[in-house]
């Protein structure tokens, strides 16, 4: 199954938003890689360990907030063996979608991706 | 070329310089810093490099690049934010033109790729109010004066870290574009970018680091002949 890691400079909103997300898709890997040591802020190497306890070896979709946790994000995959992909969307709403999609038994990491991007194209009024 | 025991030992040396450099400077970076940003580039890269120093402090084992590696691991790990990946990350990256050990053809190609992965990374142009604005005069002036002026390395080096400093001067005046201090707009005008300015600290202790190992000049005027001469003769006459 397509795993997905949660990235915010909050470990608070990474959590939560997993919250959220595994009440659509309950079975599907979930990890919070939120804050910097406790502190607000994003880590490679905290990204990087969310990424390998979410890949059971079809592939991770990493959602982000802002600024860093892209940095970092794409840092860690470089450093991963895992195929892992960032979704460049909402990372709320990707979550939701992605983890929809990945109880999906036909879903790819480029289904779960795709479905993630999806996503930017909510609107709220 | 410097045999690879003289090579380890700048390399040793230069990180600790850093180290205490950064620390030094950690509250002045951090009043940059929390004019346009979150308050936290000095603790974090003085933390970051302190560690790298120790990393590379006793090993007498490692090649010049994986020593350069190294450094760029132990930033990604222990420096957080922007600054882990831009600063880490790009390390650890172009150390790989390390491979053939540190000479002054290498020091361009590993100046070009850290700047190349910087800019990649980051996303920054010149001119967006970043560390870029301080590395790209740097790694200019760096590449011509070896290349094409046929410098010393020492020499060149000191005229990158001249440059280094102008592209420093020149972000105070533009409206940031990236990173936290973009979200301030038209209020970031006005401040010197934190990161141009730790890069440019960084290159003033690699360059007091090489005249202990290198020979040639390091005080030497910036602007010629590597940077043209600003006022022609002809707009002089007119």
């Amino acid at each position: 199954m397509i795993g997905l890691v949660v990235v915010s400079h909050s470990q608070k909103a990474a959590e939560g938003i997993c919250e959220l997300a595994a009440e659509m898709g309950g079975d599907a890997p979930l990890e919070a890689a939120g804050g910097d040591n406790g502190e607000i802020g994003t880590s490679a190497d905290r990204i990087g360990e969310a990424i390998a306890a979410a890949d059971d070896g079809d592939g991770v979709v990493v959602l982000v907030d802002l600024g860093s946790a892209v940095m970092n994000a794409e840092l860690a995959i470089e450093m991963t063996d895992a195929n892992a992909r960032i979704a460049d969307a909402p990372i709320l709403e990707g979550a939701l979608n992605a983890a929809v999609e990945a109880t999906n038994d036909k879903s790819t990491l480029e289904s779960v991706l795709e479905k993630a991007e999806d996503a930017r194209e909510y609107r709220k009024r | 070329m410097a045999d690879d025991p003289t090579q380890r030992a700048a390399i040793v040396a230069a990180a600790g310089a850093v180290a205490d450099r950064l620390e030094a400077e950690k509250s002045h970076l951090t009043d940059l810093d929390s004019a346009i940003g979150d308050a936290d580039h000095g603790s974090n890269l003085a933390r970051g490099f302190r560690a790298a120093a120790d990393a590379v402090e006793d090993d007498e084992e490692s090649s010049p690049q994986e020593l350069v590696k190294k450094i760029g691991v132990t930033l990604i790990s222990k420096v957080g934010g922007a600054a882990g990946p831009l600063y880490g990350g790009s390390i650890m990256s172009a150390s790989q033109t390390l491979e053939g050990g540190l000479t002054a053809e290498t020091s361009v190609d590993f100046a070009e790729a850290y700047l190349q992965k910087v800019q990649d990374r980051g996303g920054a142009q010149l001119g967006a109010k970043t560390m870029v604005d301080a590395l790209t005069p740097a790694v200019h002036t760096y590449k011509k004066s070896i290349e094409v002026d046929e410098l010393p390395p020492l020499t060149a080096l000191a005229k990158a870290t001249a440059a280094a400093e102008r592209g420093v001067e020149f972000t105070v005046p533009l409206r940031a574009q990236k990173g936290r201090a973009s979200f301030l707009g038209w209020r970031s005008v006005g401040h010197q970018d934190p990161g141009a300015t730790s890069t440019w600290f960084i290159m003033q202790e690699l360059l007091k680091v090489a005249d202990d190992y290198l020979d040639g000049e390091t005080d030497v005027d910036a602007r010629s002949p590597t940077i043209p001469d600003e006022t022609p003769q002809e707009v002089e006459e007119s």
